[in-house]
C-alpha cells in the first residue's frame, strides 16, 4: 500500500507542489477502493512512516475531504 | 445459407483519382488508371480465364491463359499485365484466343494427374474449372511422356499437404508468401521442366514457413490443401465471423458441413485483414471440439473434493446461493467478478452489469488490467480517449514506423505482414526492444535503427528522443501551437530539455548508444509521416502509463496525429481487449469510460437498470486478491479468464484464490484457475455464439454462431441466468438486444446496431450522429479532450533491480504459434512448433553457468522458482533472459513479482531479477502443480459414482 502510494507520488513529483498533491489526491479518489483508502488514512493517522511527502499530504487531504463530506 | 464465394478480380484494385474508359467485348467500362484489363473485364461482368492471377497479389503473366486481343495491337497480350487505357477496345473471346487457351490447358493437363473424382479439390479447383471454361476435350500429347506424376508428397505440416504432382508451377504460392505474408519461405527451384516449388532444403515443417495459409489459399489446384478438407470433403455453407485470437480481429468464413467446421478461410471483405490470416486463426481452431471441453456444469463444496456434474439449474442456483450467503455474512463488497478480453462485448457488458446491479458493488475487473490498462490511462490523459488513434490501413501511408516493445510478426502476424509490405515499399523502421525481434532483420526488411534498451528503461529512452527533437529545433511548432495546451507544453518543454534527459546522460542506464538514439529521433521527427506501434513491452512496467504518455508526447511534438500514416497505435494482445475496456469492465468506470462518480452517467445507468449504483471505485484484480488474503473478500465470478496462470506472482494469486469460499469459473476447459473453483460453468467458444469483438483499431465486428453451444448455453445466457437467480432480472432474447442497450447508454456506441454492422461489415467507434459510419482515424482537427496535453514523464527506475543473487533480468513475451495461456493453442497441433516454453539465454551467460542448448535450467527470482529448458540465443543481450508463458507447467509467473504500473496496477511482467542455473529436476512448485492438476481434473461419474481422474484432461 505504501509502495503503491509512493509510486503515484513519484509520478506527480515532476509537477509543482500544489499541483502534485492535487494529482495524487485525485488519483487515490478515482482509483482506490474504499477499503484501501481507509487503510492508508489509518496508516497516516499512525504516523505514515515511509510515505513520500506528496502521498502523505494527499492522504491528509483525502481525509479532510472525507471528513468534510461526512459533515 | 450458402457457401460464400468471393469474386476474384485477378489483380489488385487501384485507387487512382484519374479514371479511364475502355470497351471490352463491346461493353464500355470505366476504371481507375492503373487497373489491369483483366480486372476491368471482371468489372464489366466478363471473367477472363486465368490461373496464375489472383487479386491479392500483383500480376505475374506466366500462365498465358488470360490472353486477349486489343484493337490496333499486335499479338495476344496477357490481360493481367496489360493496363487499361482510354479508348482501348478489347476482345476476350475470339477463335484465335480460344485455340491458344485450349493449347495452354492441354499442356497443363498433359502433366497432371487425372484423378479429379477422388481429388480433395474436386468442386473447388481452378484448374478443373479452366479446363471446362476453355472447352478442353482431348490431350493430344498423351500422358506417357516425361512428367511429374510421381513427385513426392510433403505431409510434414500438421495442417496442410503439398502434393507436388498436382503443381502447375503458377507461382501463386511463392508470390503469396512474398507479397501477402512477407516471409519469402518458398521459391521456384530449377529451370524449365525441372522447375518446382521448394520450401527449403527439407520440407514445409522444417522450412521458414509460418503456416499462415496464404499459399494454400492461393493454390489454384489441390497441390496445397487443408488436411481437414482432405479428411472431410468440401464445405457447403459459410458463416462469416471474427477470429478469437489476437487484437487484429481478422474476419473469417467458417466453412461448414452441417454443424461441423471444415475450414476457416480468411474473408476478403474483412477490413482488418483483407483476406489474410495467421497459423492460429486459419488452422488452430480444433480446440473448440477438443476432448478436454467440459460440457456439463459442475460443483464441489471444497476445492479438494472431486467435481460433481449437475444440471444447469442446480449449478446456477448453487452459485447464486453461495454469493448471497457470503454477502449476508461478510457484506455487500465481499464478492466481485472478472471478465475477459476473450469474451464478446455483450458478455463483458453483462458481467459488469451483473456485478454492479446484482452484486451491488463495483468490484469488477478485466484481464485488460494486466495488459493494456496503461494504454487507457495514458491516452485518455493526453488525448482524451482510451484507444488507439488509427485504423490498420493507415500504415500504408507511414514513412517512418517505430515499433516499441512489440513483436508483431509473432503476436499480431496479420498486421505485421501489412507493416512489412509498407517497409518493403521503402518506409523506414525504428525498433525499440531489448530483444532482436524478427523485424530487426528479416527478408527484405531491416530496421534503420534497433535501440536494444535494457528492460525497464523505456521512459528514459522516449524522453531522450523527445529531448533531441526539442533541443535540435525539430518540433512541429505549428501543430503544437494549434492543437496542444500551451501551458502544459511549456512546462514539459523545460523539463524535457534538461540535460539529464539527453541520450548521452541516459546511455549508462538505457544501454542505448547515444548516437543511434539521436539519429533515430531525427529520423522520426523529419522522415515524413511517423507512426508508433507498441505492445506489452510498453505497458507491463512499473512506468507503463508514463511510457504511454511519453509516446503521446512524442507524437504531438512531431505533429504525427490526426491524419493517415501516423498515430499512437496499441497492438492489443487479445481479440477483445479494446472492447472489454469499452464495456465498463474496470472497477472505476461505466461503459464509454465514464467514472462511477460522474453523477450524470451514474443516473443514466441507475435509471436504465432500475437499481442504485455505488459512486466509488471497486477493487481491481490484484486488490481483490489482497482483500481475499486479508479475509474481507470471499467470492468471485470469473468468466473466460485464467488468472492463476496469467497473473503475476502465482503464489500470491493462489493464496488469494484458496482463501475464498465461492469461486465460480466459466470457461471452456478446467483451466488453472478452476483448481481453486467451487462451481464450473462450461462456456462456449467463439464458434458457438453471437456477439461482437472490438479490435485494436476500435473496429466492432460480428461474431456469428456457426454451431450450437456444446454445453447448451451461450455465455451471455449463463450470466443472465445467474443474475436472475441472484434476484436481479435480465431478459435479453439475443445479444443484439444487449448491444441496443449498450448503444443507448454509451455515446461512442450510439449509432451501433447489428443491422448496421451487417450492412457495413464492421464499424470503428465513435459511431454516432457526428460519425454515423464510424471513425477510422481519430483526433482529426482537434483532440477528443480539446487541446492535447503534454505530460511530464519523469523517469523513475523500477525497484526490481539485479543483485548478486539475482543478476539477470527476465523479460517475457509470446511466440507465433501459441496464444496467451495456451488454453486454446496448446490443445491444437500448434504444439508441433512450440511444445514447451523455453528460456532464451545469451551464449555468454550460458557459458558462465555451464549451460548448453536444451539443458533443464532453474529460473529463480525472489518470488519463486520454476524450471524449463534452455535455448542459447544472441537475440537476447548478455544479462537478459526471455521466456514465453504459454504452458501451465512452466509457470513463468511463479517468478514474476508484485510490482506494477503506478497508475493502473498493470503488473511489471517485463522486468524480473532472476538467477539461472542448471537443474536436475523440476521445481517444488512444478511438483505441486502436477498434483493440483490431478485433483482439479477429478470428476465424479454421474452414472457409476466413480472418480475419474484426468477425465477432463489437462
Amino acid at each position: 500500500m505504501v509502495h503503491r502510494a509512493n509510486q503515484i507520488a513519484l509520478f506527480f513529483a515532476g509537477y509543482p507542489h500544489d499541483e502534485a498533491v492535487a494529482g495524487v489526491t485525485d488519483h487515490l479518489k478515482k482509483f482506490w477502493e474504499r477499503r484501501m483508502r481507509e487503510q492508508i488514512v489509518a496508516y497516516v493517522a499512525q504516523g505514515g512512516q515511509g510515505l513520500h511527502e506528496l502521498a502523505f499530504e494527499a492522504v491528509k487531504r483525502l481525509q479532510s475531504g472525507a471528513a468534510a463530506a461526512v459533515k | 445459407m450458402a457457401l460464400i464465394q468471393e469474386i476474384d478480380y485477378g489483380t489488385p484494385a487501384r485507387m487512382a483519382e484519374t479514371l479511364v474508359t475502355l470497351e471490352i467485348d463491346g461493353r464500355p467500362v470505366t476504371v481507375p488508371r492503373g487497373t489491369s484489363v483483366m480486372r476491368a473485364a471482371v468489372d464489366a461482368g466478363i471473367p477472363v480465364p486465368k490461373l496464375c492471377a489472383t487479386d491479392n497479389m500483383e500480376a505475374f503473366g506466366s500462365c498465358r491463359l488470360c490472353l486477349v486481343e486489343i484493337e490496333g495491337r499486335r499479338g495476344t497480350p496477357a490481360s493481367c499485365t496489360t493496363l487499361a487505357e482510354p479508348g482501348m477496345q478489347v476482345r476476350t473471346q475470339t477463335p484465335r484466343i480460344a485455340r491458344l487457351r485450349r493449347g495452354v490447358m492441354e499442356l497443363y493437363i498433359s502433366d497432371h494427374p487425372l484423378d479429379c473424382l477422388t481429388c480433395a479439390a474436386n468442386g473447388d479447383c481452378e484448374l478443373q474449372d479452366m479446363a471446362g471454361v476453355v472447352g478442353l476435350r482431348e490431350v493430344r500429347y498423351g500422358y506417357e511422356g516425361k512428367n511429374h506424376l510421381q513427385a513426392p508428397k510433403d505431409e510434414s505440416n500438421p495442417y496442410f499437404t503439398f502434393e507436388a504432382s498436382k503443381c502447375i508451377v503458377c507461382s501463386r504460392c511463392v508470390r503469396a508468401c512474398e507479397e501477402v505474408q512477407g516471409t519469402f519461405a518458398l521459391t521456384i527451384q530449377g529451370r524449365g521442366f525441372d522447375s518446382k516449388v521448394a520450401s527449403g532444403p527439407t520440407n514445409f515443417l522444417d522450412s521458414e514457413c509460418v503456416s499462415c495459409g496464404a499459399c494454400v489459399q492461393a493454390c489454384p489446384t489441390a497441390t496445397l490443401m487443408d488436411k481437414t478438407v482432405i479428411a472431410k470433403g468440401q464445405p457447403e455453407h459459410s458463416v462469416v465471423t471474427t477470429c478469437a485470437y489476437c487484437g487484429v480481429g481478422c474476419a473469417f468464413k467458417a466453412e461448414m458441413q452441417g454443424g461441423e467446421v471444415v475450414r476457416m478461410m480468411p474473408y476478403k471483405d474483412g477490413k482488418a485483414n483483407h483476406g489474410h490470416s495467421c497459423v492460429k486463426g486459419r488452422f488452430a481452431w480444433g480446440y473448440a471440439t477438443h476432448k478436454d471441453r467440459i460440457t456439463k456444469p459442475m460443483i464441489r463444496a471444497k476445492i479438494t473434493d472431486a467435481w460433481r456434474e449437475v444440471t444447469w439449474e442446480e449449478a446456477i442456483n448453487y452459485a447464486a446461493g453461495e454469493f448471497k450467503r457470503i454477502q449476508a455474512k461478510y457484506g455487500r463488497d465481499s464478492v466481485g467478478g472478472i471478465t475477459s478480453s476473450r469474451c464478446t462485448n455483450e458478455e463483458t457488458y453483462l458481467v459488469q452489469k451483473l456485478i454492479r446491479a446484482a452484486f451491488g458493488n463495483n468490484n469488477v475487473d478485466t484481464c485488460a488490467r494486466v495488459c493494456h490498462s496503461p494504454t487507457g490511462y495514458g491516452l485518455k490523459t493526453t488525448f482524451g480517449t482510451s484507444a488507439g488513434t488509427q485504423d490498420f490501413d493507415s500504415v500504408d501511408d507511414s514513412d517512418v514506423i517505430m515499433v516499441i516493445g512489440a513483436n508483431p510478426t509473432d503476436a499480431h502476424p496479420v498486421f505485421a505482414s501489412r507493416m512489412k509490405k509498407r517497409l518493403r515499399e521503402g518506409a523506414h523502421l525504428i525498433v525499440v526492444d531489448p530483444r532482436r525481434i524478427d523485424l530487426v532483420k528479416s527478408p527484405h526488411v531491416h530496421a534503420d535503427y534497433h535501440l536494444p534498451l535494457l528492460p525497464g528503461a523505456n521512459v528514459a529512452v522516449i524522453n531522450a528522443m523527445a529531448h533531441v527533437i526539442v533541443t535540435e529545433g525539430l518540433v512541429d511548432e505549428g501543430f503544437v501551437r494549434e492543437r496542444c495546451d500551451a501551458e502544459a507544453f511549456e512546462q514539459w518543454r523545460k523539463f524535457i530539455a534538461e540535460e539529464r534527459n539527453s541520450p548521452e546522460a541516459t546511455e549508462p542506464f538505457t544501454a542505448v548508444p547515444a548516437a543511434d538514439l539521436r539519429a533515430a529521433a531525427r529520423l522520426f521527427a523529419t522522415g515524413g509521416n511517423g507512426a508508433i506501434y507498441y505492445g506489452l513491452g510498453v505497458t507491463e512496467h512499473s512506468q507503463g502509463s508514463t511510457m504511454v504518455m511519453g509516446m503521446a508526447n512524442l507524437a504531438m511534438l512531431t505533429g504525427n496525429l490526426g491524419k493517415r500514416g501516423v498515430g499512437v497505435n496499441p497492438l492489443r494482445g487479445q481479440n477483445n481487449v479494446q472492447g472489454a475496456c469499452d464495456m465498463g469492465s474496470f472497477p472505476h468506470e461505466f461503459s464509454g469510460y465514464r467514472h462511477v462518480s460522474d453523477e450524470g452517467a451514474r443516473k443514466l445507468f441507475q435509471d436504465a437498470w432500475q437499481v442504485p449504483l455505488q459512486d466509488e471505485p471497486g477493487l481491481r484484480i490484484s486488490n481483490m486478491l489482497d482483500a481475499a488474503c486479508e479475509g474481507t473478500f470471499k467470492g468471485m465470478y470469473i468468466e473466460g479468464e485464467d488468472i492463476v496462470q496469467s497473473d503475476p506472482n502465482t503464489q500470491h494469486v493462489t493464496a488469494g484464490m484458496g482463501a475464498m469460499e465461492c469461486v465460480v469459473v466459466q470457461d471452456l476447459f478446467l483451466n488453472e484457475t478452476a483448481s481453486y473453483a467451487h462451481v464450473f460453468f462450461p462456456g462456449s467458444s467463439f464458434l458457438e455464439k453471437d456477439g461482437t469483438f472490438t479490435n485494436a483499431e476500435r473496429r466492432i465486428s460480428r461474431v456469428r454462431k456457426a454451431i450450437p453451444p456444446v454445453a447448451g448455453m451461450a455465455d451471455w445466457e449463463i450470466t443472465q441466468a445467474l443474475s436472475n437467480a441472484l434476484g436481479y432480472p435480465m431478459n435479453y432474447r439475443h445479444p443484439s438486444e444487449i448491444m441496443a442497450e449498450i448503444a443507448r447508454l454509451t455515446p461512442s456506441f450510439a449509432g451501433v446496431t447489428y443491422e448496421k454492422i451487417d450492412e457495413l461489415g464492421s464499424i470503428q467507434w465513435p459511431c454516432n450522429a457526428q460519425a454515423p459510419e464510424g471513425t477510422p482515424v481519430m483526433h482529426i482537427g482537434g483532440f477528443v479532450r480539446g487541446k492535447g496535453r503534454f505530460m511530464i514523464t519523469e523517469f523513475v527506475p523500477t525497484e526490481e533491480r539485479t543483485t548478486g543473487r539475482f543478476p539477470l533480468i527476465l523479460t517475457t513475451g509470446r511466440i507465433l504459434t501459441q496464444y496467451n495461456v495456451g488454453a486454446q493453442t496448446a490443445r491444437t497441433q500448434n504444439n508441433v512448433w512450440h511444445a514447451e516454453d523455453l528460456l532464451e539465454i545469451h551464449p555468454f551467460d550460458a557459458e558462465n553457468r555451464g549451460i548448453r542448448e536444451g539443458d533443464r535450467v532453474s529460473l529463480t527470482s525472489r518470488a519463486g522458482e520454476t524450471t524449463l529448458h534452455a535455448r542459447i540465443s544472441e537475440r537476447v543481450q548478455p544479462g537478459v533472459v526471455y521466456t514465453t508463458f504459454h504452458h501451465g507447467f512452466t509457470g513463468a509467473n511463479v517468478v514474476t513479482t508484485e510490482f506494477e504500473d503506478w497508475a493502473t496496477g498493470c503488473p511489471e511482467y517485463k522486468v524480473t531479477a532472476v538467477q539461472v542455473s542448471l537443474a536436475r529436476k523440476m521445481s517444488e512448485w512444478q511438483e505441486h502443480y502436477l498434483e493440483t492438476r490431478k485433483q482439479t481434473t477429478q470428476i465424479e461419474s454421474a452414472l457409476s459414482g466413480q472418480i475419474l481422474t484426468g477425465a477432463a484432461g489437462d
